[in-house]
């Protein structure tokens, strides 16, 4: 698989710098002509990666930095790695499972299930006391041109 | 993000605007809880109609409602699920606490 285009972005872990990194990654997958389910889907599944990375990996406190790339690729995917050098996971299988959350009252423990069911593969490297990398893609479906 | 209350007799109406992520809940929470304090409803509806994204932070916030509601047997209804919002709530189970329609 070929990488046909790439951007970086680093960010501090501000909630101010969701919206923010919704739009940047949404304005970059515009280049594979996605519906607008597809763009959103997308959307959704980098806010909860980002947000895990200021709730979580920082606690809302430290002002880490959030480490975004994203790649597009010759077979109509984007590929998107998010990462931390916050606190990391010890047990990631727990952590993915749906309505578990450490931190309890307003959060659903269900962040790790939407990017589960909106992207077609997500993989969660992690080292305790070192960070997080969440690794995500998904395929854009072909579109037929109006124009033949 | 905003919020605007419409209150009808025993009925609270919390109209949600822009987007609904862990940036905006806090405010919108706020809002809802205080307008839920002030006038005891036995029904809260949220009317999600204006809401352009939402995340599972937005989940969180209608779960924490629902939960809040319990307490006093009052009822939770969502209403005006746009397409994308209300997979969210149907990925979430969320019609199991509440009436959910969508737009
Ligand atoms: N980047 C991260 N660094 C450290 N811990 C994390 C990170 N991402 C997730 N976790 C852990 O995994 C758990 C599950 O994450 P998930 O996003 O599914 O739920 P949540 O964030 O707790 O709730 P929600 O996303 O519904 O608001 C978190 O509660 C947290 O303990
Ligand atoms: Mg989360």
């Amino acid at each position: 698989m070929q990488i046909t285009n790439k951007f970086t972005l680093t960010l501090p872990a501000r909630s101010s710098n969701e919206s923010f990194a919704r739009a940047c990654i949404s304005a970059f997958a515009t280049q594979l002509d996605p519906t607008i389910e597809e763009i959103s889907d997308i959307k959704t599944a980098v806010s909860e990666a980002v947000t895990n990375c200021i709730v979580h990996a920082y606690k809302e406190q430290v002002l880490g930095k959030i480490y975004i790339t994203a790649f597009l690729q010759d077979n109509n995917s984007i590929k998107i790695k998010i990462r931390d050098k916050g606190c990391g996971i010890a047990n990631i299988e727990q952590a993915m499972e749906p309505l578990y959350t450490s931190v309890g009252g307003e959060r659903a423990g269900l962040g790790f299930a939407v990017m589960e069911s909106f992207m077609d593969s997500v993989k969660v490297s992690s080292v305790v006391g070192k960070g997080t990398t969440i690794t995500m893609t998904k395929k854009i479906s072909p579109r037929i041109s109006v124009n033949g | 993000m905003s919020v605007q209350i419409n209150v009808t007799g025993e009925v609270v109406t919390a109209y949600l605007g822009g987007e609904l992520d862990h940036h905006t809940a806090k405010e919108m929470r706020e809002a809802i809880d205080s307008a839920v304090e002030l006038n005891m409803p036995t029904l809260l509806i949220l009317d999600f109609k204006d809401v352009t994204f939402m995340d599972s932070s937005g989940i969180g916030l209608v779960m924490g409602r629902y939960r809040n509601l319990l307490k006093t047997g009052a009822e939770l209804h969502i209403m005006g699920a746009p397409p994308q919002i209300y997979k969210m709530l149907k990925l979430a189970g969320i019609e199991r606490l509440a009436k959910l329609e969508s737009r």
